[in-house]
This record gives C-alpha cells, structure tokens and sequence, in this order.
C-alpha cells in the first residue's frame, strides 16, 4: 500500500512538472537557459560552438589527408560531436513529449508579410509548405535546402563561428570580433529577407 | 563515459531550443523583420547572463570539473572574415531559418528534409577547406 501511494505521488508530480514545461516558455527562461547550457560546457572545459562540428564531421571522413584545413585530431573534439547527436534526441523529446497543442504566437505584422509572399502561416515551428519533400526537386527547395545549407557551411567558417560561438559565447566574453560577425549575421539576414525572398517566393 | 555528460548536455540543448521556438523559421523571420522584441528577448537574455557569468568565472578564478582554469576561446582580429563570413552565413540562416544547432535540433524532431541542409552545410565547410588561403581574412 506504501509503495502504491509513493508511486501515485511520484507519477502526479511527474505529470505535472511534464505540464508545466510543456507551456510555451517565456523569452526570458529561454535566453536564461541557453546561458546554462553554455555555463554546463565551460565547467566542463569547453567552449560552447555548435558549427564546429561540421569541419569535425569533414575530418572524420577522413578528407584532412587531401584538404590540410580538416588535418586535424578530430578525436579531440569527440564531445561536440556526443554533444550534437544529445541535440537531436532533446528535439525528439521535446516535440513528442513536451510539446503544447496552442499555436505559434507569431507576430500579425509577420504572418501578414509572409502572406504576401504566399507563405501561409500554419502555427507550427516551421511553414509545411516549404519544409516538405515534394519541394526537394523544385528549383525553390534546392535554393533554400541546398544553397542555404552551403551558405550556412561555408559562412560559419569563414567567419569561425555562428550564433552559439559568436553571439552567445563570443558576446558574453565581450569579444569584438564577435560584434562584428553577428552585425554580419545580420546585413546577410535582412538582405535576404527584403531582397532575395521577394525574387524566390514571388 | 564522459561521453554521456555531452550527450545529456546536448539533450538538454535540442529541448531547450526547441521550447524557446528559436528553431522555427517563422521566429527568424519575424527577428529580421523587427516585428517582435520575442528573439531580441531570447538572445539578450542569453548574452547578458553569458557576460556577467564570465565576468564572475574571471573574477573568482572558477575552476571546472577537471580542477583547471575555466578556459576561453579568443577570436583573432582579421575584421574582414568577420563581416564577410558572417554576412555570407546571415543569407544562409535566413534561408532556412535555423543556424547549425537547430538544423540538427529539427531533424530530431522528425523535419528529415533537414538532411538536405546539412549535405548542403557539409559541402560549403568542404569548399571552404579548399578555397579558405584564396579568400580575404
């Protein structure tokens, strides 16, 4: 009998405390939170920088013998790479398990423009109307899957880093470089946005 | 097993952002249209905890688990790569809505076609390999 109404109270408070972090969370827990996972890796000796694990995925391919940029001990970054295959599973977790049934909260003046560029807004995380296979053979999917992906690649290189090592860890260490990088984030950003995504989208 | 640390770290990672919404498209979208503060809260608050957490790290001389000096990555001073790399990287995370972490964080939570980004992101770290000594710094 004990045991029963130990593991009814442990379920219940399970239960709950699943509820409460299923809600759509505040900006502020979120930008706290981020902050941790950066505190979690600096105690642990490291330095939080997720675009580094696409030159560890290049070496340990093996490309480092033919291309000196990717010659390095992959071995040694192992962590990050353990730390990318935990952010996979964490975005299983929290789609099936923590996941709330309300709606995007997006903001009118954005669901209105991306009406404009028939973008529909649909209320989940990404527009099903773009992020779907059927679109892997059009001249728009290869653009913004490929092309972006290639950008992304090639431009978190050259600028050694992207959000997590430039703006988040780079910023908090108040590192210039770092500025400048995520002013670049941003001319490359709105550019597209203003200027690219009326040319693909309309 | 200091592999598992990670990963339970990682896990974390992929929940947290994927609650923060900073994963979806719409949420970039509506951050370089200036139309809500929601990413401007997000970051900010990353970026001021990350600063004054540092500056304690400094100050107390804290050590991590290993018993050594809390160690940071410096960035070099070669303003160019900065601006252009960064600018190059900004019409990439515009594209897809998701910088490198949440590309990954998206393909956990079942958007498979995010295979095809990361190809994409691969092959853009590979030619930058081969191009990186061409390039301005």
């Amino acid at each position: 009998m004990g045991v029963w109404e130990c593991g009814s109270v442990g379920s219940v408070k399970k239960t709950t405390m699943i509820k409460f972090l299923s809600q759509p969370w505040p900006w502020w827990i979120s930008g706290f939170s981020i902050a941790g996972i950066m505190a979690a890796l600096l105690f642990s000796g490291k330095n939080f920088g997720f675009s580094a694990n696409l030159s560890n995925i290049c070496s340990m391919m093996g490309i480092g013998k033919r291309v000196p940029f990717f010659n390095f001990n992959w071995r040694e970054q192992q962590w990050n790479l353990w730390f990318l295959l935990g952010s996979v599973i964490g975005g299983y977790i929290a789609i099936h398990y923590l996941s709330s049934a309300q709606p995007l909260s997006l903001s009118p003046a954005t669901i209105s423009d991306l009406k404009k560029l028939n973008i529909p807004f649909d209320g989940k995380l990404e527009p099903a109307s773009i992020f779907n296979w059927n679109n892997i053979f059009t001249g728009k999917g290869i653009l913004l899957f490929l092309g972006g992906g290639f950008l992304i690649g090639f431009g978190t290189r050259y600028a050694g880093g992207c959000t997590s090592g430039h703006a988040i860890s780079g910023l908090s260490n108040l590192q210039l470089p770092s500025l400048i990088a995520v002013i670049g984030f941003f001319i490359g950003g709105i550019f597209t946005t203003y200027i690219l995504f009326p040319i693909i989208f309309k | 097993m200091k592999s598992i640390r990670y990963i339970l770290i990682g896990i974390l990672f992929g929940i947290i952002l994927t609650k923060s919404e900073a994963v979806s498209w719409y949420r970039i979208q509506e951050m370089f249209r200036f139309q809500s503060f929601f990413m401007y809260g997000i970051i900010g608050t990353a970026v001021i905890t990350g600063i004054i957490l540092v500056a304690a790290i400094k100050k107390y001389q804290w050590k991590d688990s290993g018993g050594k000096p809390v160690r940071f990555d410096l960035k070099d001073k070669f303003w160019k790569k900065y601006l252009i790399g960064g600018s190059i990287f900004g019409v990439g995370w515009a594209m897809t809505g998701a910088c490198p972490g949440p590309v990954f964080v998206l393909l956990g939570q079942g958007y498979t076609i995010m295979l095809m980004v990361i190809a994409g992101a691969l092959t853009g770290t590979l030619v930058f390999g081969l191009l990186r000594n061409r390039l301005p710094q």
